[in-house]
Parts: C-alpha cells; sequence; structure tokens
C-alpha cells in the first residue's frame, strides 16, 4: 500500500501535516509534529530511490485519472535523488532548530513558524515528484509563498524588506513561468511533460514555442538566483531565520536548478535549447560571470551570512556551468554538485547559525577568538570551508573534478581557468574568517560552546561531507544514470 | 610486522602522537614526553622499512578507492624512502631541540606547537610514501594547512601578515596549478601512478607539453622556483625548530622531492630530453640559484639568509635533476638528504643564538664563537657544507651535479654551480669570520651569556655530525639514489 503510494505521500504529508501544526499550541509540539513528518518523509524518499535506482520510471496517476488528461507524477532516479536531497536536509536541520528557533522566533509565532515550514517542505517535495508541469508551478508557488512568510520572520527588521525584494522577484518569476506555461500548452494543449516532450517535435521552430521557452527559462532563472537576477539572494538569505537560511540555501537553489534541468532536457529537448536556441551561450558566460563576481564580492563582506550567500550565487554558477556544456560529463557534475553544494553550505551555515545563538551576531569582528571560545563549531566551520575550496577528500573536490573533466573533454580552457579563480577566490573569502577566529584576540570571554543538539546535526552534515567526498558510488552513479537519462540515452 | 603495515604505522603514528599530545597538554613534561616517544617510534617504524627497500622491493598498499582510478594509495620506492630517513631522523633530534627552545623562550600555545608539528610529519611521511599524484597532493595540502598555525604561532599582526603570504601563494598555486596539471594528466591517460620512465609519454607533446609541465613546476610552490618563493623567507616568523625542521627539511624538501617525483615517474627522463620547456626549466632554476644567493648576500637578518640559501639550495634540486643524466638525478636525491643536514644545523645555531644571546643580526655576531663555540663549530659545519667543500655532506652532492652536467655537456649548469659556490661562500665566510675573528663590539645592550640550554647543543651538536658522517658512509643514500634511476650511474 504504502510502495504505490510513496510519491503522493511525500508530497500529502507535509501538507496535511501543516494545518494541524498551525493549530497546536505554542511551544514544542509543534517542533515534534514537524520533526516526524520530515523524518517519515526522508524514510519515504529513501525507499523512493531505492526503487528507481535500477532505472526505471514509476508512473502514479492521481486520483486515477490517466494522464495526459489526469495529474501523473512521475518519478525517474533524478525525482528521487533530488527529493531525497530536500527530505534528508528537512529532517538534519529539524534536531537543530527546536534550541535555534526558540531563541529566534517569538513564542507566538512557533506553531505558524512550523507550518510555513511544512508548506515549504511540501511545496519542494511536490516540484519533485510531480510530472505535470502546471502542478508543478503549483508547487513552485507554495514554496515559494511559505518561503517569504518564512524569511520576513527574521529577528531584524531588514528581513522584512528582504522578503519583499524576494517576494517582488519571485512574483515576477512566476509570472513568466506562467505565461511560459500558457504559451505552451497554446500550442501543444498538453500539460504533462512527457506528453509535452513527445508533441514538441511537432511544433517545433514556431515562434511561439521558443517564446514560451525563453519565458520558463527566465522565469526559473529568478528563481535559481542566476547572474544578475540573483539580488534578491543575499538578503534573503542574511536576514532570514537561521533555520531557513540553511534549509531554503541546501534546497531551494537545488529544486530550482532541477527545474531548469528538466525544462531544458526533457521538455524541450536538447536539441532545440543547444542547436537552435544556443541558449549555451547565454548559460556559460552568466555562469561564468557569476562564479567570479559574486566570489569577489563575498570576500568584501562583513555580514558572514551575507558572504555565504554571495558565495551560493557563485556556486550556483558551477551548476550551470555543466549544464551550459550539456555533455554527461557537464551534467553528472551539475547534478553531483547539486547535492554536495547542498551539503557544504548547510554546514557552514548550520556552523553560523551556532555561532549566532551563542553569539548573539555574525560580523565578522564578532568571529574573533572563536576558534578557542567554540572549537567544535568553528572546525565545522573550517571543514565545510574547505569543501567549500574543493580540496580532495571533501564533497566540493568531487563535483569540481567532474566539472573540470567535462571542460577537459570539450578542450574549453577559459572554462577550466574559471573553475581555478573561483576556487581561489573561495580560499580568500573564507580564510578571512579561520584567521579572525583562530588567530585574534577574543572579545568576549564569556562565550561557550554551542549547545548539543546544534553540534551533532552540524557534524552529521559535516562527516557526510567527507564521506560523500571519500565513498562516492551513490552519488556518482546516480548522477551519472541521471544524466545519461536527461540525454535520452540509455540510464 | 609486514612492509605494508609499516607504511601505514609510518603515517599513523604522528597522528596518535598529536591525539596523546592533545590530551596531555597539560601536564607539559608528560606531553613533551609523548612528543619525544612518537618521534623516536617513528623512526624506528621508518627504519624498519630500509632493508625491504634496499633489497629491491616496492610495497604498496592501497588505502581506499574514491572513484575508479582514483585512489588513496601508498608506495614505497627508493627515493621516497630516502625523504622518509632523513625526515624521521631528523624529527626526534628537533623535538629535542624544540623542547629547549621553546622552554628557554617562554613561548605560548606550546601543546599547538607540537600537534601541528605532529601532523605535519604525517603527512610528510604521506608525501614521501605516496603511490599516486592524487594521495601526494592531498598529503601536500595537508602540510600545507598543519604548517599554518606554526607560521602564525606568535599571533601578532607581523605573523599574521606572513601567514597570509604562506598559505596564499601555497595554496594557491597547488589549487591553480598542481590540481589542474594533475586532472589534466587524468584525463590524458586514466591514470595518476607513479610508474617508472613515467606515464605520459607519447601522450601529449610539443606547446601542450611545455604548459603541462609548468603547471607542474609553479604546482609545486614548495619548491620555492622563483618568482613563487616569497613565501618562504615569510615564513621565518615562526619560531626557529619550525623553520628548522619544516621549512629547511620537510615543508621545502617535499616540494623539490614532489619536483623529482614528477619528473622522473610522471613524465619520465626520456621524453623532457626532447622538449624545449625542461630546458627553460633548467634555466630557471640558475636563475633562482644565482639571484637567492645574491638577495642572501644582502640580508642582515641570520634566519632571513638563510632563508634565501635555502631557496637557492633548492633550486640546486631543480637543477640537477633537469640536467636529466642518470648522475644527476643521482645528485639531485642526495642534495634533499645532504642540504636537510646542513641546513638544520645552521637553522639549529640561528636558534641556539636567539635563546642564549637575543641576537638575530649578522652584525651583531662579531667574537660570539668564544662565548658559544659548540654553537659555533657546528654552524661552521653546516656553513662548510652547504658551500660544498669536503669532507661535509654538500661536497658529495655537488660532485655528482657537476659530473652529471659534465656528462651532458651543459655548460650552463656548470657555471652556475660554480658562480653560486663562490656565492654561497661569500654570504657564509663573513659570518664565520666575524665569530670567530672578530671583536665583540662595546655597547651597553651587550650582557654576559654563555651556550644556550643543554636540550639545544646537544640538537645541533648532532646534525653537525651527521652532515660530517654523510661524507664519510654515504652507503646507504647512494644506493637509494641510485637506484632510482634504475642502477644506471
Amino acid at each position: 500500500m504504502i510502495e504505490t503510494h510513496l510519491s503522493l505521500l511525500l508530497v500529502v504529508i507535509p501538507l496535511i501535516a501543516a494545518p494541524i501544526v498551525a493549530i497546536l499550541p505554542n511551544g514544542r509540539l509543534p517542533w515534534l509534529v514537524t520533526l516526524l513528518v520530515s523524518l517519515s518523509c526522508l524514510v519515504l524518499a529513501i525507499m523512493q530511490l531505492w526503487n528507481v535506482a535500477d532505472g526505471s520510471i514509476i508512473s502514479y496517476e492521481l486520483g486515477g485519472w490517466a494522464p495526459p488528461w489526469g495529474i501523473e507524477y512521475r518519478i525517474d532516479v533524478i525525482n528521487a535523488f533530488v527529493a531525497l536531497l530536500v527530505a534528508g536536509v528537512a529532517a538534519v536541520t529539524l534536531p537543530y532548530a527546536l534550541l535555534s528557533v526558540e531563541k529566534e522566533i517569538p513564542t507566538k509565532q512557533i506553531s505558524l513558524f512550523y507550518s510555513a515550514f511544512l508548506l515549504c517542505l511540501s511545496g519542494l517535495l511536490g516540484i519533485t515528484q510531480t510530472g505535470d508541469i502546471f502542478n508543478l508551478f503549483v508547487f513552485l508557488e507554495i514554496s515559494s509563498l511559505s518561503s517569504y512568510a518564512l524569511i520576513s520572520l527574521g529577528k531584524q527588521r531588514k528581513a522584512l524588506t528582504a522578503a519583499y525584494q524576494y517576494l517582488f522577484m519571485g512574483t515576477i518569476g512566476a509570472t513568466f513561468i506562467l505565461i511560459g506555461i500558457g504559451l505552451a500548452y497554446a500550442v501543444t494543449g498538453t500539460l504533462n511533460m512527457a506528453d509535452l516532450a513527445a508533441r514538441l517535435p511537432e511544433v517545433e521552430a514556431t515562434r511561439t514555442l521558443q517564446t514560451a521557452f525563453i519565458f520558463l527559462l527566465i522565469g526559473v532563472a529568478i528563481k535559481l538566483a542566476v547572474f544578475p537576477l540573483h539580488l534578491w539572494l543575499p538578503n534573503a538569505y542574511a536576514y532570514a531565520p537561521s533555520v531557513i537560511t540553511i534549509f531554503l540555501a541546501a534546497t531551494a537553489t537545488k529544486v530550482a536548478a532541477y527545474v531548469l534541468i528538466r525544462i531544458i532536457f526533457t521538455v524541450f529537448g536538447a536539441s532545440l535549447a543547444f542547436q537552435e536556441m544556443h541558449i549555451h551561450w547565454l548559460l556559460l558566460p552568466l555562469a561564468s560571470i557569476a562564479v567570479i563576481s559574486a566570489s569577489l564580492v563575498a570576500i568584501f563582506q562583513y555580514n558572514i551570512k551575507r558572504m555565504l550567500a554571495y558565495s551560493s550565487v557563485a556556486q550556483i554558477g558551477y551548476i550551470l556551468l555543466g549544464i551550459g556544456i550539456a555533455s554527461a560529463t557537464g551534467l553528472t557534475a551539475s547534478l553531483l554538485h547539486l547535492f554536495n553544494h547542498a551539503l557544504m553550505k548547510a554546514a557552514l551555515f548550520m556552523a553560523l547559525g551556532a555561532v549566532l545563538y551563542q553569539v548573539g551576531s555574525v560580523a565578522l569582528q564578532d568571529m574573533a577568538g572563536l576558534g578557542r571560545r567554540m572549537p567544535w563549531t568553528m572546525a565545522a566551520f573550517v571543514a565545510g570551508g574547505l569543501s567549500l575550496i574543493g580540496v580532495p577528500l571533501t564533497v566540493g573536490f568531487i563535483s569540481k573534478l567532474y566539472l573540470i573533466l567535462a571542460a577537459f573533454e570539450q578542450g574549453w580552457w577559459w572554462l577550466i581557468v574559471v573553475v581555478a579563480i573561483g576556487s581561489l577566490l573561495a580560499i580568500v573569502y573564507i580564510w578571512r574568517i579561520v584567521e579572525t577566529a583562530y588567530f585574534k584576540p577574543t572579545s568576549h570571554s564569556n562565550v561557550t560552546e554551542a549547545p548539543l543538539s546544534l553540534l551533532l546535526p552540524l557534524w552529521l552534515i559535516v562527516i557526510a561531507n567527507f564521506y560523500f567526498g571519500i565513498d562516492t558510488s551513490l552519488t556518482v552513479s546516480v548522477s551519472e544514470s541521471a544524466a545519461n537519462m536527461l540525454l535520452g540515452g540509455k540510464p | 610486522m609486514t612492509a605494508e603495515q609499516a607504511i601505514l604505522l609510518a603515517i599513523l603514528i604522528p597522528l596518535i602522537g598529536a591525539l596523546l599530545i592533545g590530551l596531555t597538554g597539560k601536564k607539559p613534561n608528560l606531553r613533551e614526553t609523548v612528543s619525544l616517544l612518537t618521534s623516536i617510534t617513528l623512526l624506528g617504524t621508518v627504519l624498519s622499512l630500509l632493508p625491504t627497500v634496499l633489497d629491491g622491493q616496492q610495497p604498496s598498499v592501497t588505502l581506499l578507492e574514491i572513484a575508479p582510478g582514483l585512489a588513496i594509495r601508498f608506495d614505497l620506492e627508493p627515493l621516497g624512502m630516502l625523504f622518509a630517513c632523513v625526515a624521521a631522523l631528523l624529527w626526534p633530534i628537533n623535538t629535542l631541540y624544540s623542547i629547549g627552545y621553546m622552554r628557554g623562550n617562554n613561548e605560548q600555545h606550546q601543546t599547538r606547537f607540537y600537534i601541528c608539528f605532529a601532523i605535519a610529519l604525517s603527512s610528510t611521511m604521506g608525501i614521501a610514501m605516496a603511490g599516486n599524484l592524487l594521495t601526494l597532493f592531498i598529503c601536500y595540502e595537508v602540510l600545507t594547512l598543519s604548517t599554518y598555525p606554526l607560521v602564525t604561532h606568535k599571533g601578532n599582526e607581523d605573523a599574521l601578515k606572513a601567514g597570509r603570504v604562506y598559505l596564499g601563494i601555497l595554496l594557491s598555486t597547488s589549487i591553480g596549478f598542481l590540481l589542474l596539471a594533475i586532472l589534466w594528466t587524468w584525463h590524458l591517460t586514466g591514470t595518476l601512478d607513479f610508474k617508472a620512465g613515467g606515464i605520459l609519454a607519447g601522450k601529449v607533446a610539443g606547446p601542450e607539453l611545455i604548459i603541462l609541465l609548468f603547471l607542474y613546476m609553479y604546482g609545486i610552490g614548495k619548491a620555492a622556483l622563483m618568482p613563487i618563493h616569497r613565501w618562504l623567507p615569510a615564513a621565518m616568523v615562526a619560531p626557529t625548530p619550525v623553520s628548522a625542521l619544516l621549512h629547511a627539511v620537510a615543508v621545502v624538501k617535499a616540494g623539490v622531492f614532489s619536483v623529482v617525483k614528477v619528473v622522473v615517474y610522471v613524465f619520465g627522463l626520456d621524453m623532457l630530453k626532447i622538449s624545449a620547456g625542461a630546458d627553460w626549466i633548467l634555466w630557471l632554476a640558475g636563475f633562482t640559484i644565482l639571484v637567492a644567493s645574491i638577495i642572501a648576500l644582502r640580508q642582515d637578518n641570520l634566519k632571513r639568509r638563510l632563508a634565501y640559501s635555502t631557496i637557492s639550495q633548492l633550486s640546486y634540486v631543480i637543477l640537477a635533476i633537469f640536467i636529466l643524466a642518470p648522475l644527476s638525478t643521482v645528485a639531485a636525491a642526495l642534495h634533499i638528504a645532504a642540504h636537510a643536514f646542513g641546513k638544520i644545523t645552521l637553522f639549529f645555531a640561528a636558534g641556539s643564538i636567539y635563546t642564549a644571546a637575543h641576537k638575530t643580526s649578522i652584525s651583531q655576531l662579531n667574537g660570539i664563537g668564544y662565548r658559544m663555540p659548540w654553537t659555533m663549530t657546528a654552524f661552521s659545519i653546516g656553513a662548510i657544507s652547504m658551500i660544498g667543500l669536503p669532507p661535509t655532506a654538500g661536497f658529495l652532492s655537488k660532485w655528482y651535479m657537476l659530473m652529471g652536467a659534465f656528462q651532458e655537456q651543459q655548460l650552463f649548469a656548470v657555471l652556475v654551480i660554480v658562480a653560486s659556490t663562490l656565492l654561497n661562500a661569500a654570504y657564509f665566510i663573513p659570518i664565520i669570520y666575524a665569530a670567530w675573528f672578530k671583536q665583540p663590539k662595546q655597547d651597553e645592550h651587550e650582557h654576559s651569556h654563555g651556550e644556550a640550554p643543554r636540550a639545544i647543543v646537544l640538537a645541533l651538536m648532532i646534525t653537525a655530525a651527521l652532515t660530517l658522517l654523510l661524507f664519510f658512509f654515504p652507503d646507504v643514500p647512494l644506493q637509494l639514489a641510485t637506484s632510482l634511476t634504475g642502477g644506471h650511474s
């Protein structure tokens, strides 16, 4: 019974739990329910990946309506991979959330907070499950709207403007996506992604279709914070509550990247995107500029959360580079980085969350001497930083390895130079903090190490950073078979 | 104990030592006993491997496999054995010295100091025994990161600034160039293993070969080929034991060791003989030797003069290997050992002078030989080895280098070696002369002092003795160095 309804349950459980949590009394109960929900989602996601890992595709007809008329949930290894990422991050973030949320969110809003969190989780999982493009838009909006609310709950008043900025940009993006979907529907008369892909060859090369593609592309690019549409992201990440920064940084942009990959490769097909529309001439330069310029900007940030947010923009650039190369290795690199970047940013933001919890600030000068005061937290930050730089034995090395190999295959030297410069800049912005934390005298003599409930999830993620950097059998094999499937070959 | 287990132990022992040092940090006596015991155990383990390697065997062990063809693998060949022996032999002596120095100068954060030292030695063993480029690279990075806290040990603004230069140059060259070269090699050959005769033969040619060669040579920043040598003088802000073992032996030798490894086992001598790139590197090394010597001549700070001398001596190894003759390859390997013993003695002496007399400048050293006779005797032996005169180890390697250069008719190399020998003499002899024959200046800052603490004197006497012994008994290193080229010499 669970087996057949796996994909529906993944979406529906958090969706139903959300209103229930909203009416629970403020306290620890909402947290407990949310934790249980996200743990069960993790179990379901693992089962799902297990089922499709051999390359099979599961099609689930919602309400028994046959596709393409009814909504179809269509799960292959890519969907399951991204769903596992989302559910996994949620499950690790929640134990961390208990204390962090109590400190950062007013008590009377706690049940609302968890309710919105569940909605966001449900939306993100829904995006990964659905095979219907309009349904995908709906889930994208569920997750976006709930994340506007979550960001606005940040402690500082600036969180409100940050959320408003995000709302503004996000809504423009959503409108673009909707227009794109509408145009595609007008041409083909279908909303099912597999069906769209099958019918598009008949109508290829019409102006309407190209317009639809471009609208979708730009809409998703806003949600993904592709340079130069990234301006909402630094503020949103910097002023959101710690838990939300961790969760969104690790999942929201990754899911948007998944949507981009789906639309380009599954729905419209690589031949339309790259041979007719030449979108790599758009993607590759923008991604390269993102890698270098966002890393440069990161060097000059004094709010460390903001610094990491700019670093995220740069890292999204790496994902786009892989997509732009559009070879099997390139896509493998992108999918790997999707997963790996989630791990490194989760570790880094969790370490910062612990600093915020103990010190009350994440400004650079307040990190002075923390290496001695909070040894475990700062050691985790250094480990996450090394992963971000791409030192071997960490996940960051694996994604860069595949990206550079993909560039070698194409003989694109400039791309290798871009990746190398990006890594060097990452050393600079990470090392500013290491130096301050370990070699500057402290100004807070009474700061102690963070509580265990923050440290344990943090170190779990740090260990994952190394584990998946050493034993790459799971991530690489899944990414490779997913990349082959996207390019139309046998998985 | 099998050879495979011994290899893993050689890497593990310093790490376990680091852990124990951390646990005993509150009790200085116990902590330093642990430090000494760890270094002696490591020496025993490394020496136990020596007969196997001299026997012509090449034990190897694969730790784990990251991706197909990408493994963490250790593989002990003669050159690695030589390097491991040198580092392991000098560590106990250096620990003895450190105890005297760190206590004599009341340094802070001593536990961190000993922990980082042990980790650095573990990664040095890893570099020496690395079976492929990836393993070498990982250990190389660990060595950079673990020595960074030692460079910034003082924690003041100067030390932090030096640390930035140190880390900036070493990390950016290794990630920007070396890693790129390694990935490129993998793309070309599908393997990263070190193989006799090289793995790149026939896979790359022309300008691409030259670019790859330069990526390697400038990626291995620890070899301090100009113009990326700046980190080495910067690192001199570290306490002297660090400069002695790490920035005269472990770190810099890891650099030139990697260069020799890459030339012999990745490119292969035959392949480089027909490439113009090899000549360019030869010229760059010659340039570095001469320019660094001239800069050394102008330094008044003793440690800085020694640092520039190190830069020039490192390029001897690069010059020797790029003569591309079997004899000069032997010279390169021998020089790694010979320079290590001589230079550590010089640094020990510099630290001894600082501890006893609080002097750091050469111009303050007039007549110090009579106050610190042991120290200055050792210093003189080290200096003679640097110049390359018998009866010291430095003579041996220079001899082989010159023979190799003549064999290949590399007139440029011969000229460089002769000119730099004169320069070496020009910047070392005045120190020896001042110490023994000049009258001390009379000023009010002068205070009476004798020899440095006993631990320091003992350590520097041992290394000075080793410098002499290597001249009289060069059999083991020579045999290791010769088998590096497959026995042709």
